[in-house]
């Protein structure tokens, strides 16, 4: 339940060294240190994780829904963007 | 039909690794009572994770007592099939969930000891106690964590949860004692290396607490007179009330499996 005592933060988890952090989902709790107690018992349970952050939701700017038109089909008709163009020599390997 | 309980050879070794069992199990369950009960669904999660891991400890105590019993008994027939005079945990443990202070102050009060007592057996020189205590250490270094900065903000937070927190900590002050005490049995372990004398910790453990309840503007009692009992099957009225919860089943149904 939301209350002003207990706002809303944002978790990520960084499952191995040399891996980014990534959004895992969101919690209620008192503080920071709280938000990351939560966190550790709520998203790690299954040893998913080395490293957790924990962000105030209300910190996080994101892009409005309605004008997702503007922002994103830009890029959709910039299909030479991607870099399937190029023949990858064989002993590059994986890129 | 009911099943009738199992009669256990408490060698000091045997008697040992049951009080600890009971405790793990005693205070696990405690903390499984609150499982879609707790103030908030974080602490609902919190709490049973908590549980799982003094469950955890309990099954390897429970199993290591059986093999020592070498009697046919396992760890569901000392779970299951005692009597409450036959159960061995501290008295602090088996104390109602109360609210939700009650039991952080609870968890608190052990898990402060928990933490340096399974610390220190890390050195028994019975190797499976030894490897019990390194897999518990880090896990009841976390339950004092987590009850811990509880203790500081109720206590530090507003007039109610004040109040319900120092009412906690003067109702289970006088079983905090009982972690400490080490009877006969009990001491021809600790000569002999393999249990460590729990008396040695007191001073530790009051320094932590008292950090910790300073911290939260609370203040611990004054009073030195402590309640005993548990160690040797003398309980509260409350255990009887949990293990006939706990062991319905098997009791009811001998052997059921699913």
């Amino acid at each position: 339940m939301a209350t002003p005592n207990t706002p809303l933060w944002e978790i990520f988890i960084r499952s191995r060294n040399g891996l980014a952090h990534k959004h895992v989902g969101s919690l209620h709790a008192a503080d920071a240190t709280l938000a990351l107690q939560a966190a550790r018992d709520i998203y790690t349970r299954r040893g998913e994780g080395l490293s957790i952050w924990a962000v105030p939701s209300n910190a996080i700017t994101a892009s409005d829904p309605s004008e997702k038109g503007m922002m994103f089909e830009p890029a959709e008709s910039k299909i030479y963007r991607h870099p399937t163009f190029y023949d990858v020599p064989d002993e590059v390997g994986h890129m | 039909m009911a099943t009738a309980s199992i009669s256990v050879s408490e060698t000091p070794l045997v008697l040992y690794a049951l009080r600890r069992a009971d405790d793990a199990l005693i205070s696990g369950h405690r903390l499984s009572e609150w499982c879609g009960h707790a103030p908030m669904l974080e602490e609902d999660m919190a709490l049973a994770n908590m549980g799982l891991d003094l469950l955890g400890q309990a099954r390897e105590l429970y199993s290591y007592a059986a093999k020592v019993e070498a009697k046919g008994n396992d760890e569901d027939k000392f779970a299951y099939l005692r009597d409450v005079r036959q159960y061995r945990n501290l008295l602090l443990l088996e104390q109602p969930n109360g609210d939700f202070a009650h039991t952080m102050v609870r968890q608190f009060f052990y898990a402060a000891f928990a933490d340096l007592y399974w610390r220190a057996m890390m050195r028994s020189s019975d190797p499976t106690l030894a490897a019990i205590a390194a897999k518990s250490e880090k896990e009841m270094a976390y339950h004092l964590r987590h009850s811990s900065e509880w203790i500081v903000r109720l206590g530090d937070g507003t007039e109610e949860s004040h109040a319900r927190a120092q009412t906690a900590i003067d109702d289970l002050w006088a079983f905090t004692g009982e972690m400490f005490s080490a009877d006969d049995s009990e001491r021809a372990l600790i000569d002999a290396g393999i249990a460590v004398d729990p008396a040695g910790l007191h001073t530790q453990w009051l320094k932590t607490i008292s950090g910790v309840v300073a911290e939260a503007t609370l203040a611990l009692p004054k009073s030195n007179w402590m309640q005993q009992g548990g160690r040797s099957g003398q309980h509260s009225e409350h255990l009887g009330h949990l293990l006939s919860e706990l062991q319905s089943m098997q009791r009811t149904f001998p052997g059921a499996t699913w």
